[in-house]
């Protein structure tokens, strides 16, 4: 008995619980409210189903999360996965199809489906200017010493220019179809998304939790001076979050961009970097920097997606269901407010929660 | 170094907004005839005058050391229930702008009340906000509602006439107004004097007695109410509202508090070189359209290279300014990575 009711804590006082219990109660509300909600069906050998369609969705986000996650941890933010977003989606449709760029009339020739580079080469010159976009933001934060807020926020106001400035100002639509595998294709009938989200995760987890980097992390979002002191070299490691954050926009880029066909220098990943911080939020790294969960991020982005998909099965229209969002978003930051909970413990004449 | 060279660093990021903001004009102008007619001039002021009224508001939030990322939010949702209520609920516009500015002030002081009475950072409360507004003005209408109210309609075409031919807008006089009294707030009253110290240092300045909580709530309050008001001079001028109008302004807003040399971390900066930040965001505009051959998106570029260079110089001189002062640490690398702290 006392042991269970240990592991009951200990799991209780995982980062991971909150989460959990945010994502449960979504999924309780969609057990009573939307209909077919768990129905998971096989078409044509692929998965079929809102929860499946929920992964799928919240693919690009998870990754976001991921790479948000640990710029969070240094006590920072990117405001600019967006824009980066945005940047790397327009560079692999434009090196599909270069003509696509100067040109507004579908002629034969632009429907077809070829490239101009071949796939790889497009996915890894996408990735090398987004983990470029992310080094400029890296270095400006750890060698420049400006604020992570403002440095991020000039890549955010200037990279949907400098996405517009490679389309040439149009969306450009992608005909070649071995492209569509990344955000559309299906790797033994689960979205193929999943695997690249599972991919970057581990990599992630790998990285942060089987080598010190991790704990360098968060020692610099606790404190950047002692941490100096103690001989971690702070810059680099700011340096390391910012880029791997890039890297992560870029991939989320490619995965948009995929999914919708299409490269949209204004709208591609608009408000990804709001979504990507809720996220993160939900999942209880504080902005303030310091210890993180890789894994409660990224069940925060799947309770934003989940919350997403359950406002649109209602019905509610997609701009208006922000308002929604924003509500239960307030709400759960409330909740880790140690504050609120005092308010809220003396109202209800309760002793004061304390957790570590 | 002298005692006056001193004096003048003060006043340094936001003197060299307005040399800026004069020479690009001047090369304009230089470069094309259509610039030099004083109508161009004024027609800045008309095309940003909501801006300006949301990037005072939203300095003087900066200047406590705060943010505020709801203000393109609020004035889609003003323009939108303002609409609503003119259009659909049948109630004058008299009734209405006061009613507006109301929410805006009272959606601004729930805000700043979270902020302060939970302690969730302003980011995150602001950014909440933001879908928060957005979201509501979607519910209120997905369509944009035409406004036909007689008296909203003579406001918004009323001109006043200046020198020669040149007019400018009621909605100039707003912003002007709501500038000036930022001026007076910021400056002259123990309110202004508040935020300043609330942005240098918090800490002390709550030891000093001084009410920090009623003035950040008040602060938010306040841009909430500017935003509001640039909400209905935004849907005054196009006559309509719509919940996708002012997107993405909050970033625009706050790139013009930078350039007009207000420091992000709060505690320094001055609301009259807001007005320069705004200008100069407008003029990158006109100079585009007046060139004919750069596309839109580069105003994107240069603001976003402004924002840098702003930032950057900014940076050196604070820097420069800690060894001023005497703080000295063991290397200079530790005083520096320790200065980046959370906005």
């Amino acid at each position: 008995m006392a042991q269970s009711n240990s592991l009951w804590n200990r799991f209780k006082a995982n980062q991971v619980f909150w989460p959990l219990v945010a994502l449960g109660l979504i999924m309780l509300f969609n057990a009573l409210f939307t209909p077919n909600f768990f129905r998971l069906e096989i078409k044509e050998g692929h998965l079929f189903g809102s929860l499946i369609d929920i992964l799928n969705r919240g693919a690009p986000l998870m990754i976001l999360a991921v790479g948000m996650t640990m710029v969070i941890a240094t006590e920072g933010v990117d405001l600019s996965v967006g824009a980066v977003a945005a940047i790397s989606a327009a560079v692999a449709t434009v090196l599909i199809n270069p003509a696509l760029g100067q040109q507004l009339i579908a002629s034969d020739k632009l429907v077809e489906n070829v490239t101009a580079t071949p796939l790889p080469v497009v996915i890894l010159a996408a990735l090398f200017v987004a983990t470029l976009c992310g080094v400029w933001n890296g270095m400006l934060v750890s060698r420049g010493n400006i604020q992570p807020m403002v440095a991020t926020l000039v890549l955010m106001v200037a990279g949907r220019g400098i996405a517009q400035l490679i389309t040439g100002g149009q969306i450009i639509t992608v005909y070649y179809t071995p492209y569509f595998v990344i955000g559309n294709g299906y790797l033994a009938g689960v979205p193929f998304a999943l695997f690249i989200v599972a991919g970057v995760s581990l990599a992630a987890w790998l990285l942060t939790r089987k080598t010190a980097i991790g704990m360098f992390v968060e020692s610099v979002g606790i404190n950047v001076r002692s941490s100096f002191y103690s001989g971690v070299n702070e810059k680099n490691i700011k340096l390391l979050v910012y880029t791997f954050c890039g890297f992560c926009a870029g991939i989320a880029g490619l995965i948009v961009s995929s999914n919708v066909k299409s490269a949209d220098a204004n709208n591609a990943g608009l408000g990804f970097e709001l979504d990507a911080i809720l996220a993160v939020v939900i999942g209880g790294t504080l902005m303030t920097g310091g210890r993180f969960s890789l894994l409660a991020s990224i069940i925060g982005a799947l309770v934003i997606q989940s919350m997403t998909t359950t406002m649109y099965a209602i019905g509610v229209p997609a701009m208006a269901a922000q308002a929604v969002k924003a509500v239960v978003v307030m709400a759960v930051i409330l909740l880790y407010s140690e504050q609120f909970r005092s308010v809220v413990g003396r109202v209800f004449g309760r002793r004061k929660e304390v957790r570590s | 170094m002298t005692r006056t060279f001193k004096i003048d660093r003060k006043f340094v990021p936001m003197l060299a907004t307005i040399g800026l903001f004069a020479a690009g004009y001047l090369l304009g102008a230089i470069q094309y005839p259509g610039m030099r007619s004083p109508q161009t001039f004024f027609n800045l002021f008309i095309d940003n005058a909501f801006l300006l009224i949301a990037s005072t508001g939203l300095t003087l939030v900066i200047i406590s050391g705060g943010i505020d990322l709801s203000v393109g939010a609020v004035i889609a949702l003003t323009s939108v229930a303002a609409a609503h209520l003119m259009e659909k609920v049948g109630l004058s516009s008299l009734l209405v702008i006061p009613l507006m500015l109301l929410m805006g002030a009272a959606f601004g002081g729930l805000m700043g009340g979270i902020i302060h009475y939970f302690k969730v950072q302003p980011f995150i409360v602001t950014l909440a906000g933001m879908f928060f507004a957005r979201g509501m003005s979607f519910f209120i209408s997905l369509d944009a509602i035409t406004i036909t109210d007689p008296f909203y309609r003579t406001l918004s075409l009323a001109r006043i006439h200046l020198i020669g031919k040149s007019f400018v807008s009621v909605h100039v006089i707003v912003a002007l107004v709501v500038l000036a009294v930022a001026m007076y707030l910021a400056h002259l009253t123990r309110f202004g004097r508040t935020i300043y110290a609330m942005g240098g240092n918090e800490q002390s300045a709550r030891l000093m007695g001084l009410n920090v909580g009623r003035t950040k709530v008040q602060v938010y309050m306040l841009s909430g109410f500017c935003s509001a008001l640039a909400g209905l001079v935004f849907s005054n001028n196009l006559l309509s509202g719509h919940g996708l109008y002012a997107n993405g302004l909050e970033m625009e807003a706050i790139a013009a508090v930078i350039i007009g040399g207000t420091l992000l971390t709060g505690g320094v900066g001055y609301v009259f070189g807001t007005l320069f930040g705004v200008l100069v965001n407008g003029l990158i505009q006109v100079l585009i359209i007046f060139n004919g051959e750069l596309s839109s998106w580069w105003t994107r570029i240069v603001i976003g290279l402004l924002t840098l260079v702003f930032i950057v110089v900014q940076s050196a001189f604070s820097s420069w300014k800690k060894r001023q002062t005497g703080i000295r640490p063991a290397r200079k690398k530790a005083a520096s990575a320790a200065d980046t702290s959370p906005g």
